[in-house]
């Protein structure tokens, strides 16, 4: 248990398997209060599916998550796989664990401000002022204060982004996992959306982050690991990773990745 | 033509669309209401859960609206405990059978539109909301059934007037709707061009108003117009 006490997230040899084949083979990470920690690779190499079975958005068949010291409970489902055992635990740790995801997700029902308040207002049960107090100043922080009252739908993909990071961070998470943020945006979009994660970074929050963005990766991330057939090929200091990798196949991932 | 016939009719025919909108807004309320536990069950993947709904869509929409009208209106008196229950106070007034067939006909089709609809809200958005923590009740009534009624809002007003048109029946239990009242007057004045003519002038215009209503409703709802809805119906 000692561990955990230093450890915010721990997530211990996650297995997954879709339909016969294994997509994760044993993947662990640890991360401390602060740490932003990159997960690169190939697609097809696992991150997404290892970021979403950090907080059961996808049940792994084997491993465990450790959220600030609480294991979210699990038992045997059908086929072997993991499900949640208590729904009301699983919920209550997810509400500490922001997850932005590739597309955005937005509910397209709710505008822009009633998107960020809506959880505060149902899970965390704050009022409405509070929750609209709170939401302004994070609509301040990603530039989206004139948008307020927009509807998704009438927004670009950067601004969507931007608007899912506000909803995110409207639950004061204890880590934030971001799933590929900017994948699904035009190249234009890219860095207001990378300046907004940056600058998370800067004020010590924990991320964990899988991205192909490597020049960003490296400038905020105190930690990276590459996975390569759902393994960590190699693990370590983003100095290290990108200039000099144990491994050959993170070297030839990175002369081709890196510009 | 005979034209005083008609403006004599109006004052009954107006009397009988008071009726037949009575029983359209009843039983279209209290079939959405019935639909929704009754789609959200059907989409369980639990079988003991699912084949109750499966079964009373299966019944109610396989066989004709005249069929369960004369079943629960004619049938079920012909049992001596369905007599003698206190459900008989309901059972033996037509304008009631009238409305449990219509509601339970009506929600059969309208759990149907809102599963369809429901299937097609983007399984990322529930993800949204499950991964901040929402419990499964709060991932239905604040995110999918909201997002399902608006998907479902075209479908469920198509229900809506052709439900309209399906309360005609009422009146072979002997109710007074536009039907009905066009039936009395008919066998009064042996006009039944007149008679006939004027009632379906009457349902035109609630169509149309009906119609009006649905545009205004899909307007307030959708205010993120842009947003292109998939219809399964």
């Amino acid at each position: 248990m000692a561990e955990n006490d230093t450890h915010l997230l721990n997530v211990e040899g996650i297995h997954k398997r879709f339909g016969g084949q294994d997509v994760l083979k044993g993947i662990s990470v640890k991360a401390k209060r602060g740490d932003v920690i990159s997960i690169l690779g190939s697609s097809g190499s696992g991150k997404s599916t290892f970021l979403r079975c950090i907080n059961y958005l996808e049940y792994p068949d084997q491993g465990r998550v450790v959220v600030d010291g609480e294991e979210i409970l699990t038992k045997t489902g059908k086929g072997g796989m993991l499900v949640p055992a208590d729904q009301k635990q699983l919920a209550r740790l997810r509400a500490r664990i922001g997850f932005v995801f590739q597309s955005f997700n937005l509910w397209p029902h709710l505008n822009v401000l009633e998107n960020i308040i809506e959880a505060p207002m149902q899970v965390l049960k704050l009022s409405k002022k509070d929750a609209i107090e709170r939401a302004e100043t994070l609509l301040d922080r990603v530039g989206l204060a004139d948008h307020r009252n927009h509807y998704p739908s009438h927004l670009s993909g950067g601004q969507q982004q931007r608007a899912a990071i506000a909803r995110t961070l409207a639950m004061e998470p204890d880590v934030i996992l971001f799933d590929e943020p900017t994948s699904a945006l035009d190249p234009e979009l890219v860095n207001e959306v990378l300046n907004v994660i940056g600058s998370l970074a800067e004020e010590g929050r924990t991320m964990l982050i899988v991205t192909h963005e490597m020049g960003f990766a490296r400038e905020v991330s105190n930690q990276t690991m590459f996975l390569h057939e759902g393994k960590v090929e190699e693990q370590g200091s983003p100095d290290k990773m990108f200039n000099n990798a144990d491994s050959e196949r993170v070297r030839t991932f990175m002369a081709s990745h890196i510009h | 033509m005979n034209w005083q016939a008609i403006t004599d009719m109006l004052p009954l025919l107006a009397e009988g669309a008071g009726l037949t909108l009575q029983l359209l807004f009843l039983s279209g309320f209290l079939g959405l209401c019935l639909a929704v536990p009754v789609a959200i069950a059907r989409l369980s993947k639990t079988w003991w859960i699912n084949i109750l709904p499966r079964t009373y869509v299966f019944l109610f929409r396989g066989t004709p609206l005249l069929v369960q009208l004369f079943l629960i209106y004619y049938g079920l008196g012909q049992f001596e405990a369905v007599r003698e229950s206190i459900f008989w106070i309901v059972l033996k007034e037509a304008y009631w059978c009238a409305v449990i067939t219509f509601t339970l006909h009506t929600g059969a089709y309208i759990s149907e539109i809102l599963r369809g609809a429901i299937q097609t809200v983007p399984v990322g958005e529930v993800e949204a909301a499950r991964a901040v923590g929402m419990s499964h009740r709060q991932v239905y009534t604040r995110i999918l059934l909201p997002r399902a009624f608006r998907i479902a809002l075209p479908a469920y007003g198509n229900e809506i007037i052709l439900m309209l048109k399906a309360s005609a029946l009422a009146s072979t239990i002997t109710l007074l709707d536009i039907t009905g009242m066009a039936r009395t007057v008919y066998a009064k004045n042996y006009l039944p061009m007149e008679s006939f003519l004027t009632a379906g002038a009457f349902y035109l215009v609630l169509t149309y108003g009906l119609t009006l209503f649905i545009r205004y409703l899909e307007h307030r709802l959708h205010a993120d117009r842009k947003e292109p809805v998939v219809i399964i119906g």
